[in-house]
């Protein structure tokens, strides 16, 4: 049982947090976007597939890093707009469309996966992004390797948090987002067009999705293979439920994510007798834990799911 | 440009959409077939024969959209309930994993074992989804999320017990569980064939599940709460106890699906015995117009499509993940064209 | 001098129904004008043209001489037109200087300016004699708020024009005469005005001129002095229809009584303390303005809500706590607020509908199985007795027009001779035909000894059918007045809530 507790003294543990993290980051900032808009995206997972094959598949055939996740966030937001289309303009189930864009996206990724490269032993690997050594802060003891020897898009995850924040609710184009959430006829008689700003969160959701899924094949491993999203999406959707839409909050409730799941996986060498399937079970049914604590008093958006076709009430 | 409601849905209208919207798909992947550089009418030409081409073809076939029948009815239940069931893979892997459990040590005549391990593994499914229903009622949680996260539990639980206490000592360290009883094996359909009269039950089952849904109280109800949920309540339906019912008809189906799996197909459960036959039954439900008779017609599709494109990927090189990108599409351009049944497109 | 908007030959259809029928119409500055009509006579329909939110098939608009390109909203307010919508256009869980400022800056601004925002506010708000917090949540306003912020949304943009949909549909009769005297005001710092409207008696007292709408034709225009309340009434039905009239009928014992219901906890709950008796053959009416605990009141009396405190008798047995079929069984027959969300389901076919509610008696069920052809001959027994227009028992209800939906769940529920009714706003949105076919049947049932509770905000209608009368207001009932012994006058004062020495009746 000490050992259990030891563990929480480890460095490793807590430098792995932010590592874990950042994918759900990238993740539940998306869906919050979207969410924020009105329009569920259940095509996360699907999305986070993609992302990570384009991503990966940039790199392996000769273009850098930045590129690759470039290219991630674009392929993202290309399936994202197929969401969009669906769902907004011809306001489909967004349930239905969500899960049939994850079951799209996820096919094609490994279609296309398998199209370019050749099914050999072990799947190919790529030079992933690298801790970035910062002087002087990289080397302190504990914060150190804990919060300044973080690879480059994990910082670019954190930026994400706060511009996401502000944006929302600094700027017009964050009131008009939080509005299409709530009510999009008063958008609408306000002049502004809820439909095009509904597709556009939808799309740059989709984008950081996709982003996440990245960071996956092009940091924390360095090759692609099926099924290696596992639920992060899935997860980043009660991540927003949990975090009650706030950006501020998703951050939160992702690191706290990352911590258990951190723990789990060291806590999995120490604790003997226990099969590890239950280890692995923690983080899913920490999700649905997370979930009844907070669902009666989430401030859901008023709109969301609610298709908006204009003239229609 | 506008779209505006039909009064009235044609019937020739309803009866073309999935048509259409599998002719789309078809079309759609040719696309990505040719980029494999293989001719897609040869593909699909390839493809018709790996499903229809021999005896033992067609019988694969229908081996496999046996499964894809009952979770395609879990899904076309729950969703005219407005229960958004994304569990039923899980809920597939649960009955199949208590039926063999059971079925390994029962002794029993074969026909009252069948059918309770048929009972064996509905109400594991059904108890899997009562509890997503139970908090969406009592927290207002959404069941979309707690069903998705539920498969990868009982999947990782489905791995605990396979490796643990029902591990097959005969598996050669394999990890499978335990078979069920020679005694309860499904009778075959097709003599030297998989087939087996599992696809009799599912085509029973559907034709239970429309009368359910068309003749009976429950269904009618059931109806109605998914409809129009505030004025099924003013009429006095009790919403939570539809939903109760909603969630069980549909759990039970898709356990019901894990049974007949272990018992016709398989014997003992292995954590890959789905090639995410839950999943697709959202594909097989939604194709169906979620009508439960269209199930059927719907499940042989999808089965033709996955059964077909293993032989065409061995005799084309075109990757098999194919069969999954084709019936992903489907669902997408069959929501489009149910979409085009009700509405139409104005100026 | 020339009209500040013109509307010329605008023609709209949707599907088959004509919603305007070149209709044209011009307002001059400084002006109010009345647009009235009967529901679905294409009032709205006309103004969301004006504003943008449909395209016309046919004809323009011009806004000081100019034409707008249809279909865009953002160009009218461009424009300077200003629209204060009926279901107000706002969201309730954001602040008030939010709905306002939404739409007002380019999206590309990285930083709100909101304090600048909030002085044009403050000055607008103190101009015009329309205090706001801006800080406020929207739900937490009260509804004559919330319009202020509608109206105030309109004027932060700098209208000219203001077109306000039915605007004292939420207001009781003294915040309705308020509001005229503020646009009164409005009109000379140099606003236009167009209030849509049904009722003849503010279109009287606050326009300079009325234009009234029929069938989506433009029937008449006049100057609101010459002309009269009866002449308008007249043009605006078209035809002359009688509605039924109630005649003195002897009152038996009482039927339904509640006493002291509660229902909602803290300072301010939905009932609260609620006492009122309904006898056999008479009609309670419950007159006030939308949103002080009508629903509450429909959904207990339905079944659906539950007394906290207090007791709720019919002929002497509890029955507060039985759920809608309880109710059904115990003799209470209910007409819902709004035929559309809770009185029949659309997608379902009129036989359907017409059994749902009693679905699990065996009269419509056996074994749990649906006796398909029971429920097919109630539904034609239905039709012809109560003259649903359009209608077979396979017909999906949603292509029922309003009127003979209402006949439906009328019907349905007088078929099973209830002892005592609920008729929650049962001609809510109905044409003048349907409203005296709705009344009939109303009388029909009190002359047969049915105890009926008519919720009704439309005073006319319940001055016209109940033999008592009880305000409601923030929850609270005043004491019951014999409907004769009241004015208008007074009613107005009740329905705000003044109820000291009325002549109690119970």
């Amino acid at each position: 049982m000490t050992e259990a507790l030891d563990l929480l003294t480890t460095t490793s543990l807590w430098a792995a947090i932010l590592r874990i993290a950042t994918p759900l980051i990238f993740g539940v900032i998306g869906a919050l976007l979207c969410e924020r808009a009105g329009v569920l995206n259940l095509g996360i997972e699907g999305i986070m597939t993609m992302g990570a094959m384009t991503g990966w598949l940039t790199v392996y055939l000769g273009a850098g890093l930045w590129t690759g996740l470039a290219v991630a966030a674009l392929s993202g937001a290309a399936i994202g707009l197929l969401h969009a289309m669906l769902t907004v303009p011809l306001g489909l189930s967004q349930h239905v469309s969500g899960l049939g864009i994850t079951l799209f996206a996820s096919s094609l990724a490994y279609y296309l996966y398998r199209l370019i490269v050749e099914v050999g032993e072990l799947p190919p690997t790529i030079e992933p992004f690298q801790p970035i050594d910062l002087p002087f802060l990289s080397d302190l003891p504990v914060i150190g390797p804990v919060l300044f020897a973080q690879s480059a898009p994990t910082y670019l995850a954190l930026a994400l948090v706060a511009v996401t924040a502000w944006v929302l609710a600094r700027t017009p184009l964050g009131l008009a987002v939080r509005m299409t959430g709530e009510n999009p006829h008063a958008v609408e008689a306000q002049g502004l067009d809820p439909i095009r700003i509904r597709i556009g969160a939808v799309v740059v959701g989709s984008g950081l999705m996709a982003m996440g899924g990245a960071f996956l094949t092009m940091a924390a491993f360095n090759s692609f293979f099926p099924e290696m999203v596992q639920g992060r999406g899935w997860i980043c959707i009660a991540l927003v439920v949990f975090a009650s839409w706030r950006p501020g909050k998703a951050l939160l409730g992702a690191l706290l994510f990352a911590f258990f799941d951190s723990y789990q996986l060291r806590l999995q060498t120490v604790v003997e007798n226990v099969p590890y399937q239950l280890f692995l079970m923690a983080p899913y049914a920490l999700s649905i834990l997370a979930l009844i604590l907070v669902s009666r008093r989430a401030e859901v958006p008023t709109a969301l799911m609610m298709p908006y076709r204009r003239g229609e009430r | 440009m506008r779209l505006e409601r039909r009064e009235e849905v044609p019937l020739t209208l309803a009866a073309t959409a999935p048509v259409v919207a599998i002719a789309a798909a078809l079309a759609l992947a040719a696309g990505l077939i040719a980029a494999a550089g293989v001719s897609p009418f040869y593909a699909y030409g390839e493809m018709m024969r790996g499903a229809f081409g021999s005896r033992l073809a067609v019988t694969e076939m229908l081996t496999r959209a046996t499964p894809l029948i009952l979770t395609g009815l879990a899904a076309a239940v729950a969703f005219r309930g407005r229960l958004w069931n994304i569990g039923a893979e899980g809920q597939f892997y649960l009955g199949a994993l208590m039926t063999a459990w059971v079925g390994h040590s029962l002794s029993l005549a074969p026909v009252p074992g069948i059918a309770l391990l048929c009972l064996v593994g509905m109400a594991a499914g059904a108890a899997l989804l009562a509890g997503p229903a139970y908090l969406r009622l009592r927290f207002g949680v959404d069941e979309v999320v707690t069903t998705l996260l539920l498969n990868f539990i009982v999947i990782l639980f489905v791995g605990l017990m396979i490796e643990g206490p029902l591990k097959d000592p005969l598996a050669f360290g394999w990890p499978q569980s335990v078979p069920v009883d020679d005694a309860y094996r499904l009778p075959d359909l097709v003599a030297r064939s998989r087939l087996h009269i599992g696809l009799l039950l599912a085509v029973v089952a559907a034709a239970l599940v429309w009368l359910v849904m068309s003749r009976t109280v429950f269904g009618m109800e059931a109806r109605a709460a998914g409809l129009n949920a505030s004025a099924a309540a003013f009429a006095g339906v009790s919403l939570p106890r539809t939903l109760l019912g909603v969630a069980v008809l549909s759990g039970a189906l898709a356990g019901l699906a894990g049974a007949i799996e272990v018992m016709g197909v398989t014997a003992g459960v292995t954590t890959t015995m789905s090639p995410g036959f839950g999943y697709a039954g959202i594909v097989v439900a939604m194709l169906a117009a979620l009508h439960p008779i269209g199930v059927v017609g719907a499940a042989i599709f999808v089965a033709t499509i996955f059964v077909g494109a293993d032989a065409m990927s061995r005799a084309t090189g075109v990757p098999s993940f194919i069969a999954d990108v084709i019936v992903a599409l489907s669902l997408l351009t069959m929501l489009v064209a149910l979409l085009f049944t009700s509405y139409r497109l104005r100026r | 001098m020339s009209p500040v908007l013109e509307l010329r030959g605008i023609t709209k259809r949707f599907g088959a129904l004509v919603a305007n029928d070149g209709v044209s119409l011009s307002l001059a500055e400084g002006e109010i004008l009345a647009l009235l009509g009967e529901n679905g006579a294409g009032k709205t329909t006309l103004m969301n043209i004006l504003f943008g939110h449909y395209a016309a098939d046919a004809g323009d608009v011009r806004v000081f001489g100019r034409a707008l390109p249809p279909g865009r909203p953002r160009a009218a307010i461009e424009a300077g037109v200003g629209m204060v919508h009926q279901h107000f256009a706002l969201a309730a869980n954001l602040s008030v200087l939010d709905n306002i400022m939404l739409g007002t800056e380019r999206l590309t601004r990285v930083r709100s300016a909101r304090r600048a925002a909030v002085g044009k506010l403050k000055d607008l708000s103190e101009r015009f004699g329309l205090p706001v917090d801006p800080d406020r949540k929207v739900s937490a306003l009260s509804v004559g708020e919330r319009q202020r912020v509608e109206i105030l949304k309109a004027l932060y943009r700098d209208a000219k024009i203001l077109i306000l949909d039915e605007p004292t549909a939420v207001l009781a009769r003294p915040e309705a005469e308020r509001l005229f005297a503020t646009l009164r005001g409005m009109t000379h710092g140099g606003l236009s005005i167009i209030f849509i409207s049904h009722k003849l008696h503010e279109v009287m007292a606050a326009s300079d001129r009325v234009v009234v709408l029929r069938a989506g034709r433009l029937v008449a225009e006049r100057r609101t002095a010459d002309t009269t309340p009866e002449e308008l009434a007249e043009v605006m039905v078209g035809r002359k229809v009688e509605r039924p009239v109630r005649r003195p009928h002897p009152v038996g014992a009482p039927a339904l009584i509640a006493e002291g219901v509660r229902i909602g906890a803290g300072p301010q709950p939905q009932l609260d303390g609620v006492s009122f008796t309904v006898h056999e053959g008479e009609i309670l009416g419950v007159v006030g303005v939308s949103g002080n605990g009508q629903a509450t009141l429909g959904a207990l009396l339905s079944g659906l809500a539950v007394p906290d405190e207090g007791r709720l008798e019919l002929a002497g047995a509890e029955v507060g706590r039985l759920g809608p079929r309880g109710m059904l069984r115990a003799g209470v027959g209910r007409v819902p607020e709004d035929r559309h969300a809770e009185g029949a389901i659309g997608e379902m076919a009129v036989w359907e509908n017409a059994i749902l509610e009693r679905l699990r008696s065996t009269a419509f069920q056996r074994w749990g199985v649906v006796r398909r052809a029971v429920g097919r001959r109630h539904a034609e027994a239905l039709i012809d007795r109560f003259d649903i227009r359009g209608a077979t028992p396979n017909t999906r209800s949603r292509l029922l027009s309003g009127g003979n939906m209402q006949k439906l769940v009328l019907g349905r529920v007088l078929a099973t001779n209830p002892s005592f009714l609920l008729a929650n706003q049962p001609t809510r949105g109905l044409d003048e035909g349907a409203v005296a076919a709705v009344h009939a049947s109303l009388l029909a049932a009190r002359s047969a000894g049915a105890a009926i509770l008519l919720i009704s905000e439309e005073l006319e209608e319940a001055v016209a059918l109940s033999d008592r009368i009880q305000a409601i207001v923030k929850g609270r009932m005043s004491p019951p007045v014999a409907t004769e012994q009241v004015d208008a006058q007074r009613l107005g004062l009740m329905m705000a809530g003044v109820w000291d020495g009325v002549p109690d009746a119970a």
